[in-house]
């Protein structure tokens, strides 16, 4: 290609060699973000067997578009270095040639089409139905929290999500206010929570882990969608039946006096108007997070805080100062009735 | 009455303010779409560096969540609607009638109105920083969260409002350009030796004439849902949150394309001129082109792969939008056979438009990967998407836009601006661009969603973030950079000539800046390449006859009524009906002033 020109070698070579140590850079910044360690919610660790598939055409196409982008940037290079102008040089007049416009034509087809077959192939397993075997599961997008429903298992909890290993899961997505979107990268590509439109994913996770697989609402909902996180825990059979039942249950009664003190707190300062305390008298509210086992979650304010008490005083002295929007009001509660409320909301387990 | 009409119509100065209030020059008209596009620009960017240095660190504190959804909200708003159309517009203004041999536009005093109702809709957009809150919703706008429900603040009505007005002045002014191009060619002109930057304007206008009547709909009802209580779009009313988003992508994906075409259209005249050789496969780039505009009608529901379409539309609007890569990847090859075998000079423009070629590239390399449903359910509303929009945008319509004001701002001065400045400008913008955008590749890959306010340290997203706020600095020097530029070359005295670059095309042959009539005689149009083409056959310029009566259409200040008439109408829909019924009177007014008024 144009090795009339002086020099022609020099500007071939060095702009291959540019491209290659660029495209080298560029890709151990993807191997880096591809990297679980450091990236909890990494998308390119599949486990789940349909993420594993999905993964497969990932890989695929990200190849065929290193070599499209290597292909692309050398000729750019070759081509500015290659035919720069220079005192004497002379513009070669063509207006085209169609044996190679047909050629360039078909590249572009045979990539897509390589890029098509296993996209649909994959399509056409991870759209079947789930297997008559899955868990059900409901998972409802509310502004900003996510509440979890096992509608066979008797449970309702909120923000994180047992799974056992190896057992199908059908999750219906479902929202009560604005769009959301599920995304829990290492299990599955996000599908929408549209109101008013109950949609479907499922996966099987194939590792159980003690680190929960994080997640986050996807689709922009307002003023806390930042603040939308959740947590899967994928357990092994047994550990989940264990979970399950206790979940299943009425919480854990205070015995503490302190602890017995917030059971009336929460009461008196109305808490019960919103949630949910199976076991306790009266408190059946939905508009909030079911709290009956509270304090078996590791999160609260929809996984941006760890469970600890200094972090439960935090929320209730002022939840808008956590979560911007949230419905739950600043009930100005007194230092006393933190200590009491906190005191029981770290029992409930 | 028409003629005392008339007599206060018809202006004598060509200078001062009132002479560019009621201008009809496309020229001027034109140059003010690009000053008041840049400025907009500017302001745009300011809004994404805020954003930029919100997201700097974990838990940043710069903005709070409302004014971070405000500023990323008007930052798409403005970039899109303010920014980059109007930039283009300006110049489509300029440089149509240049280009195709013509006095002006079709209709010059639809021109003004254009222009004038676009500074209204930019201004009302803006204004609702400091009435009640800018709209917060996205750019998009999705249902039911643009309720009034969910979004209590004026700011979606104002968007609302501000969209139905920038469309009215985006309609007309399509219509006019097409009307133009179809209409006003020279001599010799023909269809297919139309330049390439023209054919582009032409799929852009048709796109924005079958498109922006889609958006108007979709925005008559959000504003009858928002105000008048209808529930179209609410689910709780037995509305539907999804035709929204059908609504809202017939149009917003076919308006990609109104963005990335005309910096197609401007690289393809800036390349070939460099090389000092033709454009390679110009039909092929032509047809291209058109594919991709009609193509463009049939991929929007790629935008909504994760909303639970099903498999079947699924799979039909995937394979769509692979199949749009295929003209897109004939325009890259055309672009590199135009180098191939050129001498070329590299000059700032030149710098810009190889730029796009490159940054295009990955911009479409990304949105064809996206293009795959299981891909997609990873991408989707990730921080890729935010850096595929960006390469597409940034590296591809703005890279382009710069290449264009390098290329005409000669034309449009009479002065070439500074090439050291300019290769500054270039190296600083690139660098920046790459900094800020490339990153956002690796966040997406590591999981960061996009129009997240905050986000907690741990999630392994620090360094890029801070590298991609670095980046937006370096960007925004870039920018200043050209400004000096501007500036600098305003001062100097005109240096540029007829022709500084060897150019191929109509507007060369004559003055910097040209005169108000453009053309003594309408020239003759031989081949694709016209100055070229009568430089190799040593054809003379015709001379001009002795009594040379050149017929310009007379300024009009109704454009300006008419315009003024539409804000009343919006600011009305915004606050009460009496307005809207002053809005009426006075755009009525307008059109009959404008109707009676004589033309010469």
């Amino acid at each position: 290609m144009g090795g009339s020109r002086p020099g022609s070698m020099i500007a071939i070579i060095g702009s291959l060699a540019l491209v290659g140590v660029v495209s080298f850079l560029l890709w151990m910044g993807f191997a880096d973000s591809g990297d679980f360690a450091g990236h909890p919610m990494t998308t390119w660790v599949p486990k789940s067997d349909n993420a594993s598939l999905v993964h497969g055409v990932y890989q695929l196409i990200f190849i065929l578009a290193g070599a499209v982008f290597v292909g692309i940037m050398a000729l750019t290079l070759i081509f500015s270095l290659l035919y720069r102008e220079r005192p004497g040089g002379e513009a070669r007049q063509f207006h085209g040639n169609s044996r190679l416009e047909v050629v360039w034509t078909l590249i572009p087809v045979l990539i897509v089409v390589a890029m098509a077959v296993p996209t649909f192939s994959t399509m056409s397993v991870t759209s079947k139905p789930a297997p008559d075997n899955a868990l059900k599961v409901v998972a409802i997008g509310h502004q900003w929290w996510w509440e979890f429903q096992y509608p066979e298992l008797g449970i309702t909890t909120a923000n994180e999500l047992y799974l056992p290993v190896n057992r199908p899961v059908s999750v219906a997505l479902q929202s009560s206010d604005v769009i959301h979107s599920f995304w829990v990268p290492q299990l599955s590509g996000k599908i929408d929570n549209v109101p008013g439109h109950e949609n479907h994913l499922w996966f099987t996770p194939t590792e159980a882990r003690a680190e929960p697989y994080l997640g986050q609402c996807a689709e922009f909902c307002g003023l806390s969608h930042a603040n939308m996180r959740f947590r899967v825990f994928v357990a092994s059979t047994g550990d989940f039946e264990a979970w399950a039942k206790s979940a299943a249950g009425d919480r854990t009664a205070p015995t503490a006096d302190l602890a017995k003190a917030g059971e009336q707190q929460f009461v008196a300062s109305g808490c019960v108007a919103c949630h949910t305390v199976k076991g306790q008298a009266g408190a059946a509210g939905k508009i909030g997070p079911d709290l009956s086992h509270f304090a078996a979650r590791t999160t609260l304010a929809s996984g941006t805080l760890d469970r600890t008490p200094a972090n439960i005083r935090k929320w209730l002295s002022n939840p808008q100062a956590v979560k911007p929007g949230v419905l739950m009001p600043n009930l100005n509660l007194s230092p006393e009735a933190l200590d009491k409320l906190v005191a029981y909301l770290d029992g409930l387990k | 009455m028409a003629t005392a009409l008339g007599a206060m119509t018809h202006t004598q100065e060509d200078t001062g303010l009132w002479s560019w209030l009621t201008t009809v020059d496309h020229k001027r008209i034109g140059a003010v779409y690009t000053v008041a596009g840049f400025l907009f620009f500017l302001l745009g960017g300011f809004e994404a560096v805020m954003v930029r240095t919100q997201l700097a660190v974990p838990n940043g504190t710069v903005l709070d969540a409302d004014r971070y959804n405000q500023f990323f909200t008007m930052h798409a708003l403005t970039m899109i609607f303010l920014g980059v159309m109007p930039m283009g517009a300006g110049f489509f203004n300029y440089f149509i009638p240049l280009h195709v041999g013509a006095r002006d536009v079709a209709f010059p005093r639809l021109n003004a109105l254009s222009l004038w109702i676009f500074l209204s809709g930019g201004i009302l957009l803006n204004s609702s920083f400091f009435l009640g809150g800018a709209p917060n919703g996205g750019w998009f706008g999705y249902a039911p969260l643009s309720s009034i429900e969910y979004a209590k603040s004026s700011g979606m009505t104002f968007y609302v409002v501000g969209l139905l007005v920038l469309g009215l002045s985006s309609l007309m002014a399509s219509l006019n350009f097409a009307v133009t191009i179809i209409n006003m060619r020279a001599p010799g002109m023909s269809m297919m030796r139309l330049p390439v930057f023209i054919w582009m304007v032409l799929v852009v206008a048709f796109l924005l004439i079958l498109s922006l009547p889609v958006l108007t709909v979709g925005l008559l009802q959000l504003y009858f849902d928002r105000v008048w209580g209808t529930s179209f779009f609410s689910p709780s009313t037995g509305g539907d949150p999804i035709l929204w988003q059908h609504i809202f992508w017939i149009f917003g994906h076919p308006e990609v394309y109104v963005l990335i075409l005309p910096s197609m259209g401007i690289v393809s005249e800036v390349l070939p001129v460099m090389s000092k050789k033709p454009l390679f496969g110009y039909s092929a780039i032509v047809f291209a082109g058109a594919a991709i505009g009609v193509l463009g009608f049939g991929v929007w529901a790629h935008h909504m792969f994760t909303t639970g379409l099903g498999p079947v539309p699924q799979v039909v609007f995937s394979a769509s939008t692979m199949a749009i890569g295929v003209p897109t990847g004939i325009k890259i090859f055309n672009w590199l056979g135009t180098m191939y075998g050129g001498n070329i000079r590299f000059v700032t423009a030149t710098y810009f438009s190889v730029g796009f070629i490159a940054l295009f590239t990955i911009g479409g390399i990304s949105g064809v990967m996206h293009a795959s449903p299981p891909v997609d359910g990873h991408h989707q509303d990730s921080y890729f998407v935010v850096a595929h929009i960006h390469y597409v945008l940034f590296g591809g319509a703005i890279m382009g836009i710069f290449s264009g004001f390098y290329y005409w701002f000669p034309k449009m001065s009479g002065r070439l601006l500074d090439e050291a400045l300019g290769k500054l400008n270039f190296w600083t913008m690139f660098v920046g661009m790459n900094l800020t955008f490339f990153p956002m590749h690796f966040l997406g890959l590591a999981g960061m969603p996009r129009r997240i306010y905050t986000y907690d340290a741990g999630m392994g997203w620090d360094t890029w973030n801070m590298v991609a706020t670095i980046g937006s600095y370096i960007l925004a020097i870039g920018v200043l950079v050209f400004v000096v530029n501007v500036i600098k070359t305003m001062r100097k005295e005109p240096d540029a000539g007829n022709d500084p670059w060897g150019g191929a095309t109509l507007e060369w042959a004559i003055p910097s800046p040209p005169p108000a009539h453009n053309f003594d005689v309408v020239p003759e149009v031989r081949d694709r390449d016209p100055l070229w083409y009568n430089r190799d056959h040593g054809i003379a310029p015709t001379p001009v006859p002795e009594h040379n009566h050149i017929h310009m259409p007379p300024p009009s200040y109704f454009p300006l009524i008419v315009a003024l008439g539409v804000l009343l109408i919006a600011v009305g829909a915004l606050s009460t009906l009496a307005i809207v019924g002053l809005g009426a009177v006075v755009s009525v007014y307008g059109i009959w002033g404008w109707a009676l008024e004589p033309t010469d």
